[in-house]
């Protein structure tokens, strides 16, 4: 699927760090869009093997701020000829998403998001209890007692995809047109000469360039420490698991905020449900369900979100859980990403991606790809920037981010 | 189960205590600018590495210090407060200096 290339070039254009979808994609877009194709993409695992492949595949573009609907709707658009363009099965699914809301204050944020949404054009819809019934006639409507379903933000674009899918697609796109993809090459250094970008130090040896674009999500401190840059992010793990493949019954996908769990069924049968952020920093995505000393007990987590399955679906009793794994979030305290130019002439970033990345790797492949060519922020990302910090200009996107923030 | 070790109650399952982050120092809010009272605001240590941590055991509302590796979740030690009222040992391990 992929050309494999015996040694790396002495230099490049552009140096992208992460074969995930997000550096893929910039990678592809690059090549496609803007002729630039003597492009590497270093990875120092495999393809598609970090967050890109530890999500649950939501995509969706119901957020809160102006900048994050626009910016995420431009993500829904891309995806629906995605499949096209690549030439590649990508599974989307467009299902309907229900954030339910278990109080009035959730009740009142999904007036809220509805408004902000349909204001730009976003189908979304503040729904009541019975609404609730009909589209997820399953659902025990109290959850146990304990957490009664008021109503809900339905948001009808909403949808899964296959992440792989996703990865592969974009990197087949950019190696058809010359991009060097390079996995197992890891980055050690970046050089810099009076200020300026000169290159990046790998473990296969040096590699001259001018411009170098870092999407690792979870890793961005540690490059970022390379060139001693400061940012808000912080790492905490996000864990998920799958069930064994069940007869499909559960066509929309469930988000409840109130019991930290997100939940859908993917064209194998298998449910994929997600949690909130683990609540403490850690850098390490071992999870198993063994017990290992000294390593977080991932049986809490597994326990946790299923009892709070069962108070929304108490019939999945017997089903039991196949898998389970983590993603290192690079989390921001806006929950806006970090995105475009640094500092540093010549480095720009895709970052702070969070809990909430997957959905929009199009439309950061896009805009990062601008903004590399041309070395200037897309229009789309000017909320996103830098130093919106430092200017006390945050982009609050906390109340639709994700979940049991 | 995973257990830490709080100074004041003995080891406690890791479910009763609440993480209250990296131990920071605020500069002076009189003298500083509004630069560095940003940096202080929101920047973070976020590699990994042998950090100094507030931690809070929430039955008994017991706030304490635990030196913690944030790439392996190995507890070095945990002590209380007191321990540390003129400051942090020094030097700081790598990865623990405030920002």
């Amino acid at each position: 699927m992929f050309t494999r290339y015996d040694s790396l070039k002495a230099g490049y254009d552009v140096v992208i760090i992460g074969a995930g979808g997000h550096g893929l994609a910039a990678a592809y877009y690059l090549a496609r869009d803007h002729g630039i194709r003597n492009v590497a993409v270093l990875e120092k695992g495999y393809l598609g093997g970090g967050n890109t492949g530890r999500n649950t595949t939501i995509i969706r573009s119901n957020y809160l701020t102006p900048e994050g609907v626009k910016f995420y709707d431009e993500s829904v658009r891309l995806w629906q000829d995605l499949a096209e363009d690549f030439d590649l099965n990508l599974f989307y699914s467009t299902r309907g998403h229900y954030t339910l809301a278990h109080t009035d204050a959730a009740m009142r944020t999904m007036r809220w998001r509805a408004e902000v949404n349909k204001h730009f054009g976003v189908r979304s819809e503040a729904v009541d209890a019975a609404s609730v019934k009909r589209g997820i006639p399953s659902i025990d409507m109290t959850c146990g007692g304990h957490a009664p379903i008021l109503g809900a933000l339905f948001h009808e674009p909403g949808a899964i995809a296959r992440h792989d899918a996703v990865a592969w697609g974009y990197g087949r796109g950019a190696d058809r047109r010359g991009v060097e993809i390079h996995q197992q090459t890891e980055v050690t250094g970046i050089r810099l000469l009076g200020g300026r970008l000169t290159g990046v130090e790998t473990n296969r040896g040096f590699i001259a360039t001018s411009k170098v674009l870092c999407a690792v999500a979870g890793f961005t401190p540690r490059i970022l420490d390379m060139l001693d840059l400061h940012t808000p992010i912080y790492v905490h793990p996000l864990q998920a698991m799958v069930s064994e493949p069940v007869k499909p019954w559960l066509d929309p996908i469930i988000v409840s905020g109130s019991l930290h769990v997100y939940v859908s069924q993917t064209a194998r049968g298998e449910l994929v449900m997600g949690a909130s952020l683990d609540p403490y920093e850690l850098h390490s995505t071992r999870s198993t369900l063994d017990f290992v000393e000294s390593t977080r007990s991932t049986l809490d987590f597994v326990e946790g979100l299923a009892s709070h399955m069962l108070d929304m679906f108490p019939f999945l009793s017997e089903v039991k859980v196949n898998r389970q794994w983590a993603g290192l979030a690079d989390m921001t305290p806006d929950f806006a990403p970090i995105m475009g130019v640094t500092p540093v002439e010549g480095f720009y970033l895709d970052a702070g991606w969070g809990t909430w990345g997957f959905k929009a790797t199009p439309v950061c492949g896009k805009t990062m790809s601008h903004t590399v060519a041309t070395g200037r922020n897309h229009p789309l990302i000017e909320g996103f920037g830098f130093d919106r910090f430092a200017r006390y200009r945050l982009t609050g996107e906390k109340g639709a981010a994700s979940v049991g923030h | 189960m995973k257990i830490l070790e709080c100074p004041l109650n003995g080891p406690r399952p890791v479910s009763e205590f609440a993480y209250g982050g990296e131990i920071r120092y605020a500069p002076d809010p009189d003298t500083c600018t509004d630069e560095e009272w940003s940096r202080y605001v929101f920047n973070r240590s976020g590699s990994p590495g042998l950090k100094y941590e507030w931690w809070c055991h929430i039955a008994s509302g017991f706030w304490f210090i635990v030196l913690r590796d944030t790439l392996r979740d190995e507890v070095i030690e945990t002590f209380p407060a007191e321990a540390v009222r003129r400051g942090l040992p020094t030097p700081l391990p790598s990865g623990a200096a405030a920002t």
